[in-house]
């Protein structure tokens, strides 16, 4: 996006109606203020451009901030939406000094093109009061000094104390200091001068410092390319010893695993693999990459490999008992390895549901996602196999004497029926158009077995399946 | 289970066997029962018939069974050479549409030697490997007052002789109970 000049906004749609989210400096000085509506601002100011506010992106910028701000301290914490707070005692130091620091931050912030309003003191309250209001530094110990010029609003105070505290001839907070604090507590309550104290450090206040996620990505760079399969798998060995050591101390497992093989032309092969269940054993993940990596071109050599899991799950520590056999383990194993061969969702295994309905007596589920379910119930006998309906020649309600099937003439010896299924009319089904239907067992001179039904709304004979 | 039957069914283990005609799928359902252990069954996405669970649970119990669907011929033999080498399941089950060549029903020999595994194939008639270890030719047969009754067929024995025989399902007790052929 190019830089604007001249009056800007961003905008956000907040219970139906377009309000202003944030501005420039240019646009302050036409009068404008957040919350504005857009349209009144608009009226304000004619030549205003704006663009949709997003406040996801713009967290997910505050955390790549407060990451970068590490530089600074250990402890960083987010400040509100659009704020950072850092807790640099014992850290000014080794930039040159607390105004050193703050020089620095300044001009590398405005370099990335941002612009910041720092506020330093010996307190959180204060530091923020002067970031809002004052933009300084407090010297050690002359907080007062530096903050007693400013506004009450600099205290964080809610918008109906400051008004009411405007409205008592209150205006800065040198003013509040002086004045008597039972009466002000009688009618605020204690929030304001738990507020006041806090900004002049009377009462202590911590800040939360956010701890990094945990990034599960571990790498390998060799002094010389590698091309042989045995050598990239010893690498993958290595990598993911790493690995599974960060996955077992945050009790996690891995799903999906991603290897980048960088080759010494710059190109990148990428193996990925999908588990069948989360997995942290390096013997038992090890194996399942030897299928991706054989199918990688090393081309002139390959002398970086990174090991990412991309997708991970809690995986709790279990206890091993006798009980437990390994047999369910290896068939999972069983399940991944085929899976890159043919795709983890085309091992499939079946599920019971609830329907009368042939077609939809059962769920097909991906075997790596779901877990076997039972009990099976068959209240009536069911055909071994399920085809698309295929018409056969008949009249009538009983079933034809005579008929021919793929091709085959078959008589009927035994016919036991019918069995009525009615659709489910609250499911879209187009094969059940035709409406009930009423299934016949019918066993043949010539041996098959067949399941026919008769649909007595539209009258025809159909073949659905064989019992065999 | 009279004894006769014994030493070709239940199917030897570590070996693929061949079924063929109209009973194939219950013969390799029966087999799936008396194997008892998860059992992979492998068919070519493009099939129209499905196998039905709730038919099957008559069997065997359906939630010990694990569908591949396969792109082709080529992709579903890799998947079961990889699932009898594995050694853990008891059956694995393949629907072919085309005949085998001698490699690779060599080929699928020696994975389930490897894994000790039962392989069963179900072919179209005459669309035999020499590789198999039994072939069984299995169809339905009217009976007054049963259903399930089968003529079994062995049409080719490695290591045994041929023989015929009328075979009907048990669901209540899960049996495979031998009838004399007169009652046809």
């Amino acid at each position: 996006m190019r830089p604007i000049g001249g009056p800007f906004v961003l905008t956000f749609k907040q219970s139906n109606a377009n309000r202003i989210y944030c501005l420039n400096a240019e646009a302050e000085r036409q009068g404008l203020h957040r919350g504005m509506a857009y349209s009144d601002a608009r009226a304000f100011c004619p030549d205003l451009q704006s663009r949709p506010a997003d406040p996801i992106g713009d967290e997910r910028f505050l955390n790549v901030l407060r990451r970068w701000a590490t530089r600074y301290c250990p402890w960083v914490g987010l400040e509100g939406a659009d704020g950072l707070v850092l807790d640099i005692t014992g850290a000014a130091h080794l930039f040159g000094g607390e105004a050193m620091m703050v020089t620095d931050m300044r001009q590398r912030l405005s370099r990335a093109g941002l612009s910041v309003q720092v506020g330093f003191a010996d307190t959180r309250g204060a530091a923020w009061g002067l970031a809002h209001y004052g933009e300084g530094l407090a010297e050690t110990g002359r907080t007062l000094d530096a903050l007693g010029p400013l506004p009450v609003m600099a205290l964080r105070l809610e918008d109906k104390t400051v008004t009411a505290l405007q409205r008592l001839g209150l205006r800065t907070i040198s003013d509040l200091v002086e004045s008597p604090r039972a009466p002000l507590t009688r009618r605020f309550g204690p929030g304001l001068m738990m507020r006041l104290d806090q900004a002049l450090g009377r009462q202590p206040e911590q800040i939360t410092p956010l701890a990094d996620p945990p990034h599960y990505g571990v790498r390998i760079t060799l002094p010389d390319p590698i091309g042989l399969k045995d050598d990239v798998m010893a690498g993958t060995s290595r990598l993911l010893d790493s690995l599974c050591a960060k996955l077992k101390a945050r009790e996690a497992g891995a799903r999906i695993l991603c290897l980048t093989l960088r080759r010494v032309d710059q190109e990148a092969q990428v193996v990925e693999l999908r588990l069948a269940r989360p997995l942290r054993d390096p013997q038992r993940i090890l194996p399942l990459f030897e299928r991706g990596v054989a199918d990688v071109d090393a081309g002139f050599g390959i002398d970086q490999m990174r090991l990412e899991a991309t997708q991970v799950l809690p995986l709790p520590a279990q206890q091993i008992s006798s009980v437990t056999s390994s047999r369910k383990d290896q068939l999972e194993d069983l399940i991944s390895r085929l899976g890159t061969r043919i795709g983890l969702e085309n091992i499939q295994r079946v599920l019971p549901a609830d329907s009368h309905i042939p077609e939809r007596s059962f769920l097909i589920a991906p075997a790596a996602y779901s877990e076997p379910e039972g009990p099976w119930v068959a209240l009536r006998p069911r055909p071994l196999s399920l085809f698309p309906p295929e018409p056969i020649a008949g009249v009538g309600a009983q079933p034809p004497k005579q008929f021919r099937w793929r091709r085959m003439a078959l008589s009927t010896a035994r016919a036991t029926g019918p069995e009525r299924i009615t659709p489910e009319w609250w499911l879209e089904d187009d094969n059940w158009r035709s409406g009930v239907r009423d299934y016949w067992h019918v066993e043949t001179r010539q041996g098959r077995r067949l399941w026919l039904y008769y649909t007595p709304q539209n009258p025809g004979w159909f073949a659905h399946g064989e019992f065999a | 289970m009279t004894s006769d039957l014994v030493p070709y069914f239940p199917l030897r283990k570590a070996r693929v066997h061949e079924v063929y005609g109209p009973g194939s799928l219950s013969f390799a359902a029966v087999a799936a029962a008396l194997a008892g252990g998860d059992v992979f069954w492998i068919r070519e996405r493009w099939r129209p018939e499905i196998l039905n669970p709730s038919g099957l649970s008559a069997y065997v119990d359906p939630s010990k069974f694990l569908i591949a669907q396969v792109k082709d011929q080529a992709e579903g033999l890799a998947v079961m050479e990889d699932a009898l080498r594995d050694g853990h399941l008891s059956l694995v089950v393949m629907e072919l549409g085309e005949p085998l060549s001698l490699t690779e029903g060599r080929r699928l020999q020696l994975a389930a030697k490897a894994g000790k595994t039962i392989g069963l194939c179900r072919i179209s008639e005459g669309m035999g490997s020499n590789a198999a270890e039994t072939r069984w030719h299995c169809t339905p047969v009217l009976d007054r007052d049963d259903s399930t009754l089968q003529r079994w067929e062995i049409t080719k024995n490695k290591s045994g002789t041929l023989g015929v025989w009328h075979v009907r399902w048990n669901t209540a007790s899960r049996r495979l109970n031998v009838v004399s052929p007169a009652l046809e």
